[in-house]
């Protein structure tokens, strides 16, 4: 698969504080793209110079096989994090107004907004100012004008805050309906269960620096720990326990069960899974058994942490 | 449509629509002409005529005071000048003029006493000292054998002609009509500066503080945002002024045929007015008006306006995108409003006296204060090299001074929550983009 975007060895200043160092990333076309990081990370700085907003120092962005530059700003819609609209002008001349900027006609537009309010149910909005509007509706609104001139590329920043739990489904359906017709979708986010539900790729950011990429499966197989939780029925325990600690690590388990059982977090190391389960069949019933695969968040604060140890 | 275009109508159209925009263009000519019509009114108004009290005990001044709308005189010269003096601020009059017998004209100009408990007003007193000292001359004159009207007959009186070096005539009348004209022109500059210079700042804040800014810089250049902001703005500008000086002139016109007042605001032309006819040559005043430099003012007026307004407004630009709201707006602001104030006073108070001087012909180079200065320069007539030097001066400065505006235009919007100061605008100029 070709990689729509290619941020390559980027560097971004600000007088003497460094907030892109070499930065290189590769997003895959058609996929969800999560670009992760704590607060100050420098994602919102990559973001705008994907956005061309501001410009790297050093390093190149090539957009699907082209040097970014001014044409290519019609291809790539863009929700910021700090959003917002005009107060006091209608929604609908707002809606054009900012599609004609992306390079749209006034007819293009007005066709692609009259669609988009049909999608959304919010026909009844045009006339209306933004300072009528409600938080989660203006959203809305903010979400059409991201999505308006059919860009290849969307870069939504922390897309679903300010949503309630109903619009933001609604929002991720859509998110979804756009990847479906061939977009590319760029998302960051701290919100760890949505990149686990969203996105076929990641990357993770933290001081300036990038420190993971790849598959979001790639990256779990990466960071996996060959930790088994397991569930068993037995009557002799501590034949067991020594069955057990001749080999493996083995620590207490807390899991969700239905059964009274002895539950244990067990580490094979080089093992493979059978020899535990075999051991485990000898000894008693076993009721749970399950690879402990760790999640984006666990992933992340781990990554962050022994960052900051070393 | 280019960006920049639909960026301008955006601005025109939000400024013009705006409700305060509307009620302001409206309001404001009817709020002036009421002002106008209220000084016309209050100073139509005849003040009450005081009652001053002459004790003339050398009876040969009475006579001479002659009443006006302000004061009539009655003679108290039978009355004690304690008992006078005793009434005085009563209903009966307001003050005592007494005139003692005296041994001579000498000593008799020494001792007249005006006794009041009010001031007296300046034009009151000389009035009065005049028609006495006038009465005294001639006494003099007569005393000492002199025949008063030989001395009338001999008094010279000296009125001289002004001309130009080709020998054509020029009357003093015509620098009021050259300081109005200028400074109509250099006050025309500095309102509109100000007005929609604020505004351009009041819409950069708008757009940071609605935090629209990331989404709209993410599709056009900060620089277009930030020209079509000034054009935009200057166009919903030059409409209200325009609006004004339509509903002006109306207003004007009815006033002056219904009620036949005049207005204030003509009252400087009036006394050019005014002037030539004591001059008796108000034919001279009309072509030398058709003298002036009407082609030149027109052409500069029009230039030093656009590069003023420009220069002045991208500052305001830049002061908007560097502060989070307009609170914190002031303390850039000072340094903005001094040299436009500068200039019109240098104007007001320098040109008038010594248009070329040293002092009014380095103003009229300095850029910021030059679009005034120099526009009132130009009526008195300046070579072409130096007014075309000043704008070759303003242009440049205006262009650098957009490219540092434009800098701090674009870092500065994408800041939030931080009041900078002065030394991290600098900062920011060592920021690549």
């Amino acid at each position: 698969m070709t990689n729509i975007l290619e941020v390559r060895n980027v560097v971004k200043q600000y007088g003497d504080y460094t907030a892109l160092n070499s930065v290189s990333l590769s997003v895959p076309k058609g996929s969800i793209y999560g670009l992760l990081g704590p607060n100050g990370a420098g994602k919102t700085s990559l973001i705008r110079i994907i956005n061309q907003i501001t410009y790297p120092d050093s390093g190149e962005v090539v957009l699907d096989g082209e040097k970014l530059g001014p044409k290519h700003i019609g291809h790539i819609g863009y929700l910021p994090e700090e959003r917002g609209l005009y107060k006091s002008m209608k929604v609908g001349d707002q809606c054009l107004y900012l599609a004609q900027l992306k390079g749209l006609s006034h007819a293009e537009a007005k066709q692609q907004l009259e669609y988009w309010f049909d999608r959304l149910e919010i026909k009844g909005w045009w006339n209306k100012k933004i300072q009528e509007l409600s938080k989660g509706m203006a959203q809305k609104i903010q979400f059409v004008v991201t999505v308006l001139h059919k860009p290849k590329l969307l870069i939504f920043d922390e897309p679903f805050s300010g949503f309630d739990p109903v619009n933001a489904n609604i929002i991720k359906d859509e998110i979804l309906a756009l990847k479906k017709q061939g977009a590319t979708i760029i998302f960051s986010t701290h919100r760890m269960e949505s990149v686990e539900e969203l996105c076929d790729d990641i990357a993770l950011i933290h001081k300036s620096n990038k420190l993971i990429e790849g598959k979001l499966i790639d990256v779990k197989r990466a960071h996996r720990t060959q930790n088994f939780e397991v569930g068993i029925v037995t009557d002799n325990v501590e034949g067991l326990m020594y069955d057990l600690t001749q080999q493996f690590m083995v620590s207490q388990a807390d899991f969700k069960s239905l059964n009274d059982e002895l539950k244990l977090s067990i580490q094979i190391g080089d093992a493979r899974p059978n020899e535990l389960l075999s051991l485990l069949t000898n000894r008693g019933q076993v009721t749970h058994f399950v690879e402990k695969i760790p999640s984006v968040n666990d992933i992340f604060i781990r990554t962050v942490t022994e960052k900051v140890e070393v | 449509m280019s960006a920049l275009t639909l960026i301008i109508k955006r601005e025109f159209i939000a400024k013009v629509r705006n409700k305060s925009f509307i009620v302001m263009t409206f309001l404001s000519p009817l709020i002036f002409a009421g002002i106008a019509l209220l000084i016309g009114y209050l100073g139509s108004l005849k003040a009450d005529q005081k009652t001053i009290a002459i004790h003339d005990e050398t009876g040969l001044f009475f006579h001479d005071f002659k009443a006006d709308d302000e004061h009539r005189f009655a003679d108290y010269s039978q009355t004690d000048v304690k008992t006078l003096q005793d009434s005085v601020g009563g209903h009966a009059y307001e003050g005592v003029l007494v005139i003692p017998k005296a041994a001579s004209n000498a000593e008799l100009q020494q001792s007249i006493v005006y006794y009041s408990d009010e001031d007296p007003g300046i034009m009151f007193m000389e009035n009065i000292e005049d028609v006495i000292a006038r009465r005294l001359t001639k006494d003099n004159y007569l005393k000492s054998g002199l025949d008063s009207l030989k001395i009338q007959q001999a008094n010279a009186d000296v009125s001289i002609k002004l001309k130009k070096s080709s020998g054509e005539d020029s009357i003093k009348g015509i620098n009021w009509l050259k300081i109005t004209l200028g400074g109509l022109f250099g006050y025309l500059i500095m309102m509109f500066i100000i007005i929609y210079g604020n505004m351009v700042m009041r819409s950069v804040i708008e757009e940071k503080t609605n935090r629209i800014i990331e989404i709209i810089i993410s599709s056009v250049k900060p620089f277009q945002l930030m020209m079509g902001k000034i054009i935009g703005t200057s166009l919903a500008g030059v409409l209200q002024f325009s609006i004004w000086a339509i509903i002006g002139l109306v207003i004007m016109a009815v006033a002056t045929s219904l009620f036949g007042v005049d207005m204030p605001s003509a009252q400087a032309s009036t006394q050019a007015m005014a002037m030539a006819e004591n001059s008796g040559t108000i034919q001279v005043l009309i072509r030398e008006a058709g003298n002036l430099p009407i082609i030149t003012m027109i052409v500069s007026f029009i230039i030093f306006f656009v590069g003023g307004y420009f220069l002045y407004s991208s500052l305001y630009a830049a002061i908007g995108a560097a502060v989070d709201n307009e609170t914190d707006s002031q303390q850039f602001l000072l340094p903005i409003m001094l040299p436009l104030i500068l200039g019109v006073y240098i104007g007001f108070f320098t040109v008038i006296n010594d248009p070329h001087g040293g002092v009014a012909t380095t103003f009229s180079f300095i850029p910021l204060t030059s679009p005034i200065v120099m526009l009132m320069r130009i009526p008195f007539g300046v070579p072409w090299w130096q007014i075309v030097l000043s704008m070759a001066i303003l242009f440049a400065t205006f262009l650098g001074v957009v490219w540092f505006a434009a800098k701090i235009y674009r870092i500065g919007i994408l800041m939030y929550g931080k009041k900078p100061t002065w030394k991290e605008m600098f900062k920011w100029m060592r920021y690549s983009n």
